[in-house]
């Protein structure tokens, strides 16, 4: 059920370009993984990504919502390799290769992982 | 229909050292490209880079165009293109038509100086030519402010830059080259912004196309930030993390080639409001 409302409200999003407010109140605002992915110094992943959570800050329209990550990414390992470098997946992809190029630490990798993982 | 027209310009642009490709195919796929990704917006309109994508802020250019807090900047750059030099003769000498409807044949090819000259250039080799000294290409308080006026006097003319030869082609290549190159940390090309991504938001801001980047300079940020063309190309250098070129470098003259010929047919607007 919970993630069925989750599909229906990334569906939204895509359509509809609807950004953070409607869904605030899910996201647990206290992990370091979150600022890593809003810090425009450290993972940017807001430039590029709508997700969940966002107080007010202008998300970009880049790259897909980052939505229902458990259930589009069942394998952790897969999601963490797409973070680390997304030229893997999509040679041309505009992702920036955050551990290749060491964008992020891989202990910071792993703490935007656990965020995003809990959208 | 997306995907087909940006694997063709993907294809055609990369690899057009092949065969008859050439710089004319390169700027009818460009438009073709456009077209398809942003077909709401008019040919004519690309002069307004992103502004054209978002219809509340090109109507705060339209108020501001009206009454620019950046005039008392042109009337300066005014005063500098008309006082003589020492020995008496002025900038309007150096250049046909006293330099009106000239800005755009820039950049041009020197066959034989074998380089790409832009208009900066001449103006500074104007300069020398009647023993002054030449400004920096950086410097926006002296080149800035002078092209933020001698660029008006070419306003309405259409871009109309020439790649002929070999050695000019082989400038033009390399500039496209480099608008296709990823660098930096964050491993973008200057068209993974441009191109790829043209219409879309890296957070708030809009990304104007490839096409009528070359078209209005120097532009005043916020409305009061003189940035000529190349000082925009060394900040958008810097925020994919590369070290920059810099203003006036041969790799910097190549890349406005290159974008300047793809902006061919489009008019002249210097100095204009950007965000
Ligand atoms: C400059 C743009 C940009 C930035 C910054 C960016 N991404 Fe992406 N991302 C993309 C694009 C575009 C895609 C779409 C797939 C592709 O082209 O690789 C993508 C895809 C993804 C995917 C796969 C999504 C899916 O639905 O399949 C994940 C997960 C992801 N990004 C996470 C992140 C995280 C986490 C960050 C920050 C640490 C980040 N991205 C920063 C552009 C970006
Ligand atoms: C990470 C994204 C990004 C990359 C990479 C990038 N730019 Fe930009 N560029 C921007 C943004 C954002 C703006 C401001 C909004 C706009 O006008 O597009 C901009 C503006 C410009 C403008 C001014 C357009 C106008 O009419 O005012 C030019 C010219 C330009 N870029 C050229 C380049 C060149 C050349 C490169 C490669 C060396 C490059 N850009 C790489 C993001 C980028």
């Amino acid at each position: 059920m919970r993630q069925r409302i989750t599909l229906l409200m990334g569906a939204l999003v895509l359509g509809a370009g609807v950004t953070g407010p409607l869904w605030a109140a899910e996201v647990k605002q206290d992990m370091p993984g979150q600022a890593i992915a809003f810090d425009n110094k450290k993972g940017n992943c807001l430039a590029c990504h709508a997700m969940p959570g966002t107080k007010g800050e202008m998300a970009g329209s880049i790259a897909p919502p980052l939505i229902a990550m458990k259930l589009r990414f069942p394998d952790r390992a897969k999601l963490r390799a797409q973070v680390w470098d997304a030229t893997v997946a999509n040679p041309k992809t505009s992702m920036p290769p955050m551990g290749k190029h060491k964008i992020l630490s891989e202990e910071e990798i792993d703490q935007v992982v656990d965020f995003i993982y809990t959208l | 229909m997306k995907k087909i027209a940006l694997a063709l310009l993907g294809a055609g642009l990369m690899a057009s050292a092949a065969a008859q490709a050439g710089p004319e195919d390169d700027r009818k796929q460009m438009i073709a490209f456009f077209k398809s990704k942003l077909p709401a917006v008019k040919y004519e309109n690309y002069v307004y880079g992103a502004l054209a994508l978002d219809k509340d802020s090109k109507s705060q250019y339209d108020s501001i165009m009206e009454f620019p807090p950046f005039e008392g900047v042109i009337e300066a750059g005014k005063e500098m293109w008309e006082k003589p030099f020492k020995n008496g003769k002025t900038f309007a000498s150096c250049f046909p038509n006293g330099g009106k409807n000239v800005a755009g044949n820039y950049p041009r090819f020197d066959a034989s100086l074998n380089k790409v000259v832009t208009f900066e250039m001449d103006i500074n080799q104007c300069l020398t030519a009647n023993g002054e000294a030449g400004f920096k290409y950086s410097d926006v308080n002296t080149m800035g402010i002078l092209t933020s006026y001698a660029r008006t006097l070419s306003d309405g003319m259409k871009m109309n830059v020439k790649v002929d030869g070999a050695a000019a082609l082989a400038a033009y290549e390399a500039g496209k080259k480099f608008y296709f190159q990823r660098r930096g940390q964050l491993n973008f090309s200057c068209a993974t912004c441009h191109v790829d991504n043209a219409g879309n938001r890296i957070r708030a801001e809009i990304l104007s196309p490839t096409l009528g980047q070359s078209t209005h300079w120097p532009v005043f940020r916020a409305g009061e930030r003189l940035t000529t063309l190349q000082v925009r190309y060394k900040g958008c250098n810097s925020q994919v993390r590369a070290t920059p070129f810099e203003p006036g470098s041969e790799e910097f003259n190549n890349l406005e080639y290159f974008l300047s010929y793809q902006d061919n047919g489009l008019p002249l607007k210097a100095s204009v409001f950007r965000k």
